[in-house]
């Protein structure tokens, strides 16, 4: 019963698995898909109070990853909804597409319940591969290849950020000589302060600094974007994000709340991935560019929150990427409507966009205000509880130099808005009509922006109550020797 | 926290006033009809005015504490609260801009042609957040009310405002941005020191000189961008000269206001030390705004602009009575914001009268329409009358006090301001020489009409509150008496006291 979304989810990625052994079905498989991720939504809503220990320990069904599977099943659902009929995808492989979003948002619902970091490793694989087969789906234009270019570089930095989250998780094994989390919270605080510890601690975030797209780790962030096509982009940059940080959550918890190295090294990557994304951000032209950098710039946000070492700034964290999500979604609802034919979205191509669609733009400007931190949407509530927590443990620089850094990209998101509402269309408005699942995807958005940011309590309440006992001894565990079989 | 009091059709009356605007637009939201928005948007403001109408007679100034009390928690996380209430300051300010917004609808009743529906939408969304902005009692409640109105005015001067209207709402919105940015850092900063965001727990703490000394200067640089004080007012021209006649009017009556309430009510009671550590600077600045602003206005050609300008030194001689820190200048700081926002909100809906009827602000065009317009030149004349501080009106009482406060506090500082008075003198005598006696040799004017009925509702109220405040001003300075006591005592130690010269 505990595990029943994720088994939901294996079931429509095995019917998946056999649609696409046939030929001309992509219908088909995108109502399977549609289906999948409305009943793995109903199955979260369901196990949202389930309290299990699975696998020999390796995986915790907990209030924690429960509310998460419900964020990201929500997410999944919405990402399957704007990708509409695939416009931009091979029409003979969009089967596949479908069972490779399905089965990385597997891996992402694991993920967030992985205590023993094989089982979290494998689950981040599983969810990452899938993503480096969809970049280069995309349909190929006159001599149009940069989605190849993008692929190689997002599997090469995958891989490579991969294989140094794993260095140091074998630092962290060395010293613990354990791979189960909360056993090695226990056995690590004694040495926490250590070199190695830091070290192996430091080594194994890098490989979420890359789902995140955490400076130095972001590189392949525009290009990704630029390169994939509009709804593959828009699944890469929301549902992974949530899922690193609730893995890194699970990893700054095991160092102890006092570590002035982690939390020097943490804000100083805030720093650097604020000013990096927000600073390139604001020469950009092309939409989806302009998110990745801005992307870059959140992420740096959400670190903050890992900078205090504190359930609150966790707390505020999850909260933070869980409305990013939600105002990402936004605006790739109106990024995939407003192309034609699945191209790129320059910022020009938004202008006058208030005529052509009132919705879209009432979403973009919804979406866009938020990421901005303008009250009363979420982003403004997410910013605020990051800040509240920082500088409650005393960094009060590191809150000046962010909301610096909200100034500026305010600037920036004001460009995308005066385009939508102000620009005068270049060539002759051509309404673009929005069918039902659209108009309630962008209806439900802004209502979950607005009432997130009126009622923050709905979704930070939980969040922080859940942290409690994070990384707690699980009942009924074996003791560590025996758990040992490296 | 709710008493009965504060109840009106049982309902607690500023969450009601603060949220009939926003039931109102989305209401405003399902009518098609386009005459028929403009006498809904109307008809709501008007019963909004209404029922803000017991928060005066239902006050008691005999006390400092804030009244009509609302508390709630509301995101118990973070320790924010849902909290308002208002003392005599704050209920001046709401009555102000409840008083305001249904002249702006009248004022834009064929000024604006083009999307009625998004106008009236935006007017009234702006309403809510003004009055929230002035009942809040929790620090973020006011932060979001605050920022909340920065979307609506924007839209308003960027979509309905003139030809480089763009530039100008980037402009304000960018400017207020960047100082709310600081805002909030120093909130949260005093977050930490007191464990909660509730004002009234703000003030009154024994804060480090130093931490003040930041705290204080983050809020000024919010506040003084919104006055908007000398070296920071260079978003106003602009905005005011793009917006609609509405959008100027709000711009001018109230929210110029929030600046100097902010001053009010972070300034001087969280951050007393600071306070006179900064209060010669600020004096200084004060005095460079009343005296810059005379100078550019009496410069300008653009009746909006020189509005503008004008309202440059009116703020000035706001700040002024603020930080010389004693009654008579806090009462008359008060004052001199009420009194701007009646006469310069009626000297934009003036100046939008001209530009409808002639398409254009250039005074030399506006020149001798007195001849072809004596009604309207009438009330002009009074309003500009009333903004050089001729006795009888309403600004002289406010200048009045503002003055003889600052006297009280540095006789230097008070012959500076002279100059500016008489500056003050010059502009708007010169405007008012030009438009009602500027010759009738100039042709286009020939067949203009004077004002109809509607453009009479729309100054008579006004006209109304310039004699009454400037003749009977009593009970406008009563409610504020203990409000203002309580802030002096709450900044500490005064420099030489003076007994006030209004009872």
């Amino acid at each position: 019963m505990a595990f029943l979304p994720e088994l939901v989810l294996l079931a429509g990625g095995l019917v998946l698995f056999f649609v696409a052994t046939g030929e001309g079905l992509a219908a088909r498989a995108r109502l399977v898909a549609l289906l999948t991720a409305l009943a793995t939504l109903l199955a979260c809503i369901v196990c949202l109070s389930q309290e299990a220990v699975l696998f020999s320990g390796a995986y915790r069904v907990d209030g924690f990853s429960q509310l998460l599977k419900l964020v990201l099943s929500g997410g999944f659902t919405a990402v399957l909804l704007l990708s509409g009929r695939l416009p931009d995808i091979r029409e003979r492989i969009q089967p596949e597409y479908y069972l490779f979003i399905t089965l990385s948002v597997t891996g992402l619902l694991m993920l967030v319940s992985c205590v023993d970091f094989i089982a979290l490793v494998i689950a981040l694989e599983l969810s990452s591969f899938p993503l480096y087969l969809m970049v280069p789906m995309r349909r190929e234009r006159e001599g149009q290849r940069s989605q190849m270019e993008s692929a190689v570089k997002y599997i090469m930095f995958g891989v490579a950020a991969n294989g140094i989250m794993l260095f140091g998780l074998s630092y962290l094994f060395g010293l613990t000589g354990t791979t189960s989390l909360p056993l090695m919270a226990a056995q690590l605080q004694p040495m926490v302060h250590s070199p190695l510890a830091v070290l192996g601690l430091a080594l194994a975030f890098s490989g979420l600094y890359y789902k995140l797209a955490i400076f130095p780790f972001h590189f392949w962030t525009p290009d990704v974007y630029q390169g994939a096509s509009n709804e593959t982009a828009g699944l890469i940059a929301t549902l992974p994000k949530i899922g690193a940080v609730a893995v890194l959550v699970r990893f700054v918890s095991l160092a102890s709340t006092d570590h002035a190295t982690l939390a020097a090294m943490l804000g100083a990557l805030a720093i650097a991935s604020m000013f990096y994304g927000n600073l390139i951000a604001l020469g950009q032209t092309d939409f989806k560019r302009l998110l990745g950098y801005s992307g870059i710039a959140h992420a740096g946000y959400a670190v903050v929150g890992f900078v205090t070492l504190s359930d609150p700034g966790f707390a505020a964290a999850l909260y933070y990427i869980t409305g990013y999500m939600l105002m990402v979604l936004a605006c790739f609802v109106v990024i995939c409507r407003v192309s034609k034919d699945g191209t790129n979205v320059a910022i020009a191509d938004l202008a006058g966009l208030h005529r052509r669609s009132p919705l879209l733009a009432a979403t973009l400007i919804v979406g866009v205000f938020g990421l901005a931190g303008i009250p009363p949407f979420v982003g403004f509530f997410g910013k605020l509880s990051l800040l509240t927590a920082a500088v409650d443990t005393g960094h009060l620089a590191l809150v000046i130099i962010t909301m610096v850094n909200a100034a500026i990209a305010v600037y920036y998101y004001l460009r995308v808005v005066r385009e939508a509402v102000f620009g005068d269309p270049v060539e002759a408005a051509t309404p673009i009509t929005l069918d039902l699942a659209t108009r309630i995807l962008c209806v439900t958005l802004i209502v979950a922006i607005v009432a997130l940011g009126v009622a923050p309590g709905l979704l930070i309440d939980p969040l922080a109550e859940s942290l409690n006992g994070l990384n707690l001894p699980l009942a009924g565990i074996p003791p560590i020797a025996e758990n040992v079989s490296l | 926290m709710t008493t009965s009091s504060n109840l009106i059709f049982g309902l607690p009356l500023l969450s009601l006033l603060i949220f009939s605007p926003l039931v109102a637009a989305a209401g405003a939201a399902l009518i098609g009809s386009e005459r028929l928005l403009r006498w809904w948007a109307l008809a709501c403001t008007t019963v909004i005015a209404a029922l803000s109408l017991p928060l005066w007679s239902r006050f008691n100034p005999a006390t400092a504490e804030f009244q009509f009390r609302e508390s709630r928690a509301w995101i118990p996380f973070l320790k924010i609260d849902y909290s308002l209430g208002v003392d005599g300051i704050s209920l001046l300010l709401v009555l102000l801009t409840t008083l305001i917004m249904p002249l702006c609808i009248l004022a834009s009743w064929n000024y604006i042609k083009v999307r009625i529906k998004e106008f009236m939408i935006c007017l009234l969304v702006m309403e809510s957040a003004m009055i929230g902005v002035f009942c809040a009692l929790d620090a973020i409640l006011f932060f979001v009310f605050w920022e909340a109105m920065l979307i609506p005015m924007a839209v308003l001067i960027g979509v309905w405002g003139g030809p480089r209207r763009l530039y100008a709402s980037l402009k304000f919105f960018i400017y207020t941005m960047a100082g709310s940015v600081f805002l909030l850092v120093a909130l949260i900063a005093l977050r930490v020191k007191t464990g909660s965001f509730s004002l009234e727990g703000m003030m009154g703490q024994d804060y480090a000189p130093g931490f003040q000394l930041w705290v204080f200067a983050a809020f000024f640089l919010s506040f003084a961008i919104k006055v908007p004080m000398f070296p920071f007012h260079t978003w106003l021209p602009a905005a005011h000269v793009e917006a609609p006649t509405a959008g100027s009017v709000i711009l001018a009556s109230v929210l110029l206001k929030m600046g100097t309430y902010g001053f009010l009510r972070f300034c001087l009671p969280i951050t007393p030390h600071a306070t006179h550590v900064f209060a010669p600077w600020i004096l200084g600045l004060s005095v460079i705004a009343i005296i810059y602003g005379g100078f550019t206005a009496l410069a300008q050609s653009d009746l909006k602009k020189l509005v503008a300008y004008s309202s440059v030194g009116h703020m000035g001689f706001a700040t002024l009575g603020i930080f010389v820190l004693n009654p008579n200048g806090l009462e008359g700081a008060v004052l001199v914001m009420i009194n701007h926002g009646v006469t310069t909100g009626a000297l934009f809906i003036c100046v939008g009268i001209i530009y409808e009827r002639l398409h254009t602000r250039d005074l030399n065009a506006a020149a001798g329409i007195g001849k072809f317009m004596p009604v309207f030149t009438g009330f002009f004349g009074v309003f500009c009358l009333s903004s050089l501080a001729f006795p009888g009106t309403n600004s002289f009482i406010g200048e009045f006090l503002v003055l003889a406060g600052s006297f009280a506090h540095s006789q230097v500082v008070t012959v500076c301001v002279v100059p500016g008075v008489v500056l003050a003198a010059a502009y708007m005598l010169r405007v008012l020489q030009r438009v009602a006696y500027g010759g009738t040799n100039n042709p286009v004017h020939t067949g203009l009409k004077d004002l109809n009925v509607r453009e009479v509702i729309t100054l008579t109220p006004l006209l109304v509150f310039v004699f009454w405040i400037g003749l009977h001003p009593q009970p406008f300075v009563h409610v504020l008496h203990a409000t203002v006591q309580k802030i002096l005592l709450q900044v500490g130690p005064v420099l030489p006291q003076v007994t006030s010269l209004l009872p």
